[in-house]
């Protein structure tokens, strides 16, 4: 009896600050919001090239202009505008240039598609020249040695293929 | 079967060659603007002065010549007498020029144009550097020359002439929209 008094009270504890928390987070919904947006404009903000620098996003860059781009995605973002959107404003102004991220159409397919092509030539080469080097060491064993006499030796002839 | 393998290895290789080239033949620096020949971006900004607000909008139907520059910019100060000088000549026959300052305080912008001579046309406070981002300016100085349609026809970085000005607006001014087609037309036959 004493035990389930306790049980009761310790759900009645816990729903009690479940229901304070859901209050506390419906009262202020700025924080988490602002999380994400902060993550919005942190992803946007790496994607875009900085116009100013060598080879940094605006995230990543601490230039004058980089701020004032980070600020303006914040600004666009609070404004409603989806990421496609603010994209789309950068490219206005930079062009294609300003993406980090090429868009996989025309000449840019060669970044995309010539790693890949690269990495499977490399693996048919590796391929290709390991199973001639594997036949070339097999010709000169089998060059250098005649089949055995020895009875023991005589199975293992006949298991192992000589060119 | 040898000399085929060969001139497949000669023929990638030279592919390879081509392709790494052409990189050294483009200028990692240079960022084509995409802005020529498209709707110029629209603003309305402040004045220096804070006396007025200038709004892109309500200068079509005029050239608008729009010049990006700063106090700290060094070639701001080479093409300023340009500047002036061809303001002088064509804003009397309609054409708007526009000064913006580009990440700069109106302060060392006022003591600029104290030193190297007033302009004759308004220079605007650009906060936020919001309408140089949407422009795709890199840096200053740059300038737009955008037309009676509001389309941008021109786009110069680094230091800007008056000859150079002048071949960008005259023709804009000599003629009408339909006798420039038709004279666009007429070049295009000869």
């Amino acid at each position: 009896m004493k035990t389930r008094l306790r049980s009761v009270l310790t759900a009645l504890v816990i729903a009690s600050c479940c229901t304070v928390t859901a209050g506390v987070a419906a009262q202020a919904p700025t924080p988490p919001d602002s999380a994400a947006l902060e993550a919005t404009v942190r992803e946007l903000a790496s994607e875009l090239r900085c116009p100013v620098c060598q080879g940094l996003s605006i995230q990543d860059s601490p230039s004058e202009l980089a701020q004032s781009m980070r600020a303006l995605i914040r600004e666009q973002i609070m404004a409603g505008k989806t990421p496609e959107e603010v994209r789309a404003h950068f490219v206005a102004g930079y062009g294609e240039w300003v993406l980090l991220r090429p868009r996989a159409r025309g000449f840019n397919l060669a970044v995309y598609i010539l790693p890949v092509l690269a990495l499977l030539a490399g693996a048919i080469l590796i391929v290709v020249l390991a199973r001639r080097w594997s036949a070339r060491t097999g010709e000169a064993t089998a060059g250098t040695s005649a089949p055995t006499d020895d009875p023991d030796l005589a199975a293992w002839d006949e298991l192992v293929p000589r060119n | 079967m040898n000399w085929k393998r060969g001139a497949a290895g000669f023929a990638i290789a030279l592919a390879v060659i081509a392709l790494l080239a052409y990189g050294l033949t483009v200028n990692p620096r240079a960022i084509p603007s995409p802005l020529p020949g498209t709707a110029a971006p629209v603003f309305a900004l402040p004045s220096m002065e804070a006396v007025d607000t200038v709004d892109l909008r309500a200068l079509r139907g005029s050239v608008v010549v729009l010049n990006f520059w700063a106090s700290w910019c060094v070639p701001c100060r080479v093409e300023h007498g340009d500047l002036v000088a061809a303001a002088e000549k064509f804003q009397s026959r309609g054409v708007q020029f526009l000064g913006l300052i580009y990440q700069d305080s109106p302060r060392n912008a006022r003591a600029f144009l104290r030193e190297l001579g007033e302009t004759n046309y308004p220079s605007l406070l650009d906060q936020g550097t919001r309408t140089a981002i949407s422009y795709g300016v890199t840096g200053v100085p740059e300038t737009f020359v955008i037309d009676q349609d509001g389309t941008v026809v021109f786009k110069q970085n680094g230091p800007i002439t008056v000859d150079q000005l002048a071949a960008v607006i005259e023709p804009l001014l000599a003629e009408t929209p339909q006798e420039r087609a038709s004279a666009a037309h007429g070049a295009g036959g000869q």
